[in-house]
């Protein structure tokens, strides 16, 4: 039976892995070969790894590390951070990546989608949207680490990827990053109902029944989390974990 | 030693690095010297259909590899679009695959009630039984899959395994010495290691 993937989403910034609460105030959680190796001994279904500096400083994918890290992976690894351009792409796909994620640059333009696809199928590119919701409700989408709003609306960029042949979309609610108190439900629910593709729902995992209310009521594909999976406890001590045998 | 076909496709580091964690000589190459010698091949494949026919076909080592799978009979196993090129063709492009199988490749129809690409982990039926690749398979054995469109192989005999997404299709194919799987054994944890191990046992 297929099951519907349960994936860690791991924050990369210097050589090590830390994770926000909305997108702020990033907290030093560990190594990242040592992180990516105990996920990969627990089997997890895929792992995410996004480099929050790279969009924002201008600066080019660790591949050294991530080549590294690649190695230590028996399941499919997506990486995101700052890619730009096809060189990037090609020398991230040698270095072990499966999988590429891009944000900021699809929100200025999205030719580089149909490139990925024609060179490594369209599986290989997932488009990431980082969201927050306005004071009025309004979903607005923000790039470069939620640095930047940007002007497009949602449903016009989800409409933008999806002529442009996006394998996956990726969608991550600012507002609910490392809180643990569940999904955006009706913001899953606004993506997955306008595409066809697989959307990965992330932000705000707490337990496993958030994961399943994502799949079930917001429609999601796949699920994503960072902080439930790095911490544990009320007092947040690092804890690698991942469920055993979940049922979604 | 295994030889890994690089015929300038897609993510054959993963491939290399699953077989030396389970203890097998295996190297990337596109050298006609050593792919004339290998005790087997690995025919891995991403992208598009067409794509990776014309960049195979363009090697200067394409006829060796054909020689040694059909006279020689060497084994032979091709990974994603690497086991759809093992076919006659595929809804997906124009040119003709390698044809070693009497199987073509379809498109995921739109109404099946699931989401294309077929993207995540499944569940594999195994429909032989007693088979060499099968050793240790059983209703836990799930891979990771990546794909559009599926393997319709002409003969029941030449399937190994199968799974459900939306229909039940072919997801791992066998003809003498030509075996072809669908999902990526390299992504697939102890599954994929298992898989490798019996490709790898039985030369």
């Amino acid at each position: 039976m297929y099951r519907s993937r349960v994936i860690p989403c791991l924050l990369l910034s210097g050589q090590g892995l830390v994770k926000t609460q909305k997108f702020k105030n990033p907290v030093y959680i560990g190594d990242a070969i040592n992180a990516v190796r105990i996920f990969s001994e627990k089997e997890v279904d895929e792992l995410c790894l996004l480099d929050i500096d790279a969009s924002k400083d201008g600066q080019e994918p660790n591949y050294q590390l991530i080549e590294e890290l690649a190695g230590e992976c028996f399941m499919p690894l997506a990486y995101g951070g700052g890619v730009r351009n096809m060189d990037q792409v090609y020398r991230l796909i040698r270095s072990g990546v499966e999988k590429i994620v891009i944000n900021s640059t699809l929100c200025e333009d999205t030719t580089i989608i149909r490139e990925i696809s024609d060179t490594f199928g369209s599986q290989a590119v997932m488009a990431a949207i980082d969201v927050r919701k306005s004071m009025f409700g309004k979903y607005k989408i923000y790039s470069h680490s939620g640095s930047t709003e940007v002007k497009a609306g949602l449903e016009s960029h989800i409409e933008a990827l999806n002529t442009a042949g996006v394998g996956e979309i990726f969608i991550n609610s600012i507002d609910k990053d490392g809180t643990m108190t569940g999904f955006d439900l009706d913001l899953i629910k606004k993506v997955s109902e306008r595409t066809n593709v697989p959307v990965i729902a992330c932000g705000g995992a707490g337990n496993e029944q958030h994961l399943k209310d994502a799949i079930n009521i917001g429609g999601a594909s796949a699920v994503a989390a960072g902080s439930m999976f790095i911490f544990h406890g009320k007092h947040r001590a690092v804890l690698i974990n991942y469920p055993s045998d979940i049922q979604i | 030693m295994i030889a890994i076909i690089d015929y300038g496709i897609g993510n054959l580091a993963s491939v290399a690095n699953m077989l030396k964690r389970i203890g097998v000589q295996a190297e990337i190459t596109s050298d006609p010297a050593k792919i004339e010698t290998a005790d087997a091949l690995i025919l891995p494949g991403n992208g598009s259909f067409d794509g990776c026919m014309e960049r195979f076909r363009a090697t200067d080592f394409a006829s060796i590899v054909e020689d040694r799978v059909l006279n020689e009979k060497v084994k032979i196993l091709g990974i994603c679009v690497g086991a759809q090129m093992l076919g006659k063709s595929s809804e997906e492009g124009d040119l003709p695959g390698l044809g070693w199988i009497d199987m073509t490749c379809k498109k995921f129809p739109d109404d099946i009630g699931v989401r294309v690409p077929h993207m995540g982990w499944n569940h594999v039926h195994c429909e032989k039984e007693n088979h060499s690749l099968l050793q240790n398979f059983d209703e836990s054995y799930r891979f990771y899959f990546a794909h559009r469109y599926y393997l319709e192989p002409a003969n029941q005999n030449d399937v190994l395994l199968t799974c459900e997404y939306g229909l039940k299709i072919s997801v791992g194919v066998e003809h003498d010495n030509i075996t072809g799987v669908q999902f990526h054994p390299e992504k697939s944890h102890r599954y994929g290691k298992s898989f490798l191990s019996n490709f790898v046992q039985g030369l």
